[in-house]
């Protein structure tokens, strides 16, 4: 039992519901976000150094033990993934403080902010695979209002779809919960893992799996992406980085948890399965990337590339593969929360997102210049930045298990990847500077704290890999030994 | 503009409007053994006053009621929330619960549980929520 597994969740549920309460006063609502995300991010350190020292950290909700009651685990990866959470959300929170304009901030932004934030982190931290659609949900919602918000005619479009998509994959996650608990009598993750070892994953079992994939692909936009290019680009740029750092993030981390945890017997035929529309999403991707001449298009294209790229660990299904992929979800996070907020920056100052109608803004803003030049690189995954390690992981993973399809197609679009941002690169900021700085349509002013803060991130996280990766290692035994989870969840209870 | 004849319906909400309130509240008190509890007893307390508003105006029941529904969401969830985070004082997990009997002057032997606290905070959740939803729904012109 450890109660500061539920904090990362509680801390900004109530902190929200207090702004609620508070809806008048914007400045208290500024600080207390801020605290209430800073406090979440300190949470999440500790659980880490607990993790390290004591192993899993569960918590039994009310007394009940798994798995009559509901259990909250936290295991590294989850603690990681929390951690980065906290600061992509704490770079995109300051980043609206400027950017997201008054008639947002009194019409709730700020609550809606942090409960995405609890639902995101309520989705990394369950035990029960029903509450993990609950907290799907807590997090969707939230979303919903935050694309919606402000009501201009393409949000409003774009949101119709949205909602959508993601009511009819909701449905279908109902829909796989309920055969999973016919067939086995339990959702509890730990025990579905006991009882789905005892019986076998036999035809069945594997068609329910591929259900629960067709489900989490939608969320994490693997493949099934049709939704994604439209809505990121229609919020304001606060809310797409934020949604681009953190959303299709939480269907990979199901997409992990399930098929590390659960149905992880037929990787011959699930795990391929996923190998193949990664490296499809891979390819359609970065073709969509390297196509398109509008900042945001270009970039929400990339999210498809990074997305497909840490499924390729996942399919491959070997150790070196998944610390790769661990250690490049933890960048992608950081990276493509970076790259919208410089994008948005340029669309800021210029208000066009048309790539061809901006020039030269190395000129007058040579640090945005330069730093998303350090950004370009991290993602592309030039050493010694932070996509680097992960891509070398992964491609070796995939060799390993002789996939070399798919590695061959990470590597490629890896170059297409490079040669798009480069695109944004010469074009935006190389060139001749025709806009100089009053007749510019914004300002960088408090902008460029969060971008910096980003980018040294990136920077750490690639240079200071050797600190780090002690703790993706440790994320990657405990995904690899569902053993491990089973028994820090029942922690020698009797299994009915 | 003609003012429609609506006596019929005022007198019978008035007194409807009074049974369905008791009902909820005693819906609400019964959860804790039988079948009932915060979320019923909300919806019947949100029922009553979906009454009032189709009954009078809704202009009427706002100025007689001012209250802000979406507030009554917030708290209820952060009482509910609240009660939960009591457990962690005394060391227990979250949401844990406990329960006692007192001697009361009027009520004699009662039992007093934590869990009712909880449930009027989800209750109050309820009702805010509904009400806001049929409010907002009403004001979409």
């Amino acid at each position: 039992m450890n109660n500061v597994v539920l904090l990362p969740i509680i801390i900004p549920l109530i902190a929200g519901m207090i702004m609620i309460i508070l809806r008048k006063n914007i400045r208290f609502q500024r600080a207390f976000s801020i605290f209430a995300i800073l406090a979440t991010g300190a949470v999440s350190v500790f659980l880490m150094t607990q993790i390290r020292t004591k192993g899993i950290q569960t918590l039994q909700l009310g007394g009940w033990q798994a798995p009559f009651g509901i259990s909250m685990v936290a295991d590294m990866f989850s603690a990681l993934l929390l951690l980065t959470t906290s600061v992509v959300s704490f770079c995109c929170l300051l980043f609206a403080f400027h950017s997201i304009g008054k008639e947002r901030e009194a019409s709730y932004f700020y609550p809606m902010f942090l409960f995405l934030i609890t639902g995101v982190n309520g989705s990394f931290l369950t035990g029960d695979l029903f509450n993990l659609y609950v907290c799907f949900e807590v997090m969707l919602i939230s979303s919903y209002v935050l694309i919606s918000l402000g009501g201009t005619k393409k949000q409003l479009r774009e949101s119709v779809k949205y909602v959508l998509t993601n009511i009819v994959s909701s449905f279908l996650f109902l829909v796989a919960i309920a055969y999973l608990y016919a067939m086995t009598g339990t959702l509890n993750l730990a025990h579905l893992s006991v009882r789905i070892a005892e019986v076998g994953q036999d035809g069945l079992m594997t068609t329910v799996a591929i259900l629960f994939l067709i489900v989490f692909s939608m969320k994490a936009a693997l493949f099934l992406f049709f939704w994604l290019p439209g809505s990121y680009s229609a919020p304001p740029i606060a809310i797409a980085a934020l949604f681009a750092g953190l959303l299709t993030k939480v269907g990979i981390y199901a997409l992990f948890r399930m098929f590390t945890l659960v149905f992880y017997h037929e990787p011959q035929i699930t795990h391929l399965i996923i190998g193949v529309l990664g490296g499809l999403t891979m390819l359609l991707g970065a073709i969509g990337a390297i196509a398109y001449w509008d900042i945001k298009k270009i970039l929400t294209y990339n999210v498809m590339v990074g997305v497909g790229f840490i499924m390729a660990g996942l399919a491959s299904f070997t150790p070196v593969a998944m610390t790769g992929s661990i250690y490049y979800l933890i960048h992608d996070m950081i990276i493509k929360a970076l790259i919208f907020l410089i994008g948005g920056t340029m669309i800021h100052l210029t208000g066009t997102s048309k790539l061809k109608e901006i020039s030269g803004l190395i000129g007058t803003h040579p640090y945005l210049g330069w730093m998303f030049f350090i950004a370009a690189l991290s993602l592309s995954g030039i050493p010694p930045l932070s996509g680097f390690l992960g891509k070398v992981f992964i491609t070796q993973g995939t060799f390993e298990t002789e996939y070399y399809w798919l590695g061959a197609i990470g590597l490629i679009t890896s170059l297409m990847v490079l040669f798009s941002i480069m695109k944004i690169f010469m074009n935006g900021f190389w060139g001749e500077t025709y806009l100089s700085e009053d007749m510019e349509k914004g300002t960088t002013k408090g902008l460029m704290f969060p971008i910096g803060f980003l980018t040294v991130a990136t920077i750490v996280l690639g240079v200071g890999a050797e600190g780090i990766i002690e703790y993706v290692n440790l994320a990657t035994e405990s995904l690899m030994n569902p053993k491990y989870y089973i028994e820090a969840v029942f922690q020698g209870n009797i299994m009915p | 503009m003609k003012k429609p004849n609506d006596v019929i319906l005022h007198s019978v909400t008035k007194v409807a409007v009074v049974i369905i309130l008791t009902f909820s509240i005693d819906l609400f008190f019964a959860g804790h053994h039988d079948p009932g509890g915060g979320f019923i007893g909300g919806l019947g307390f949100a029922s009553a006053l979906t009454l009032l508003f189709l009954s009078f105006n809704i202009e009427w029941v706002r100025e007689n009621i001012p209250i802000d529904f979406k507030v009554v969401t917030a708290s209820g969830v952060l009482i509910a929330v609240l009660t939960g985070l009591g457990s962690l004082i005394f060391d227990a997990p979250f949401l844990s619960q406990t329960f006692d009997y007192f001697n009361l002057p009027i009520f004699g032997k009662t039992e007093l549980a934590t869990a009712v606290i909880f449930d009027f905070g989800v209750a109050l959740a309820v009702i805010g929520t509904a009400v806001t939803i049929i409010l907002s729904i009403a004001e979409d012109r």
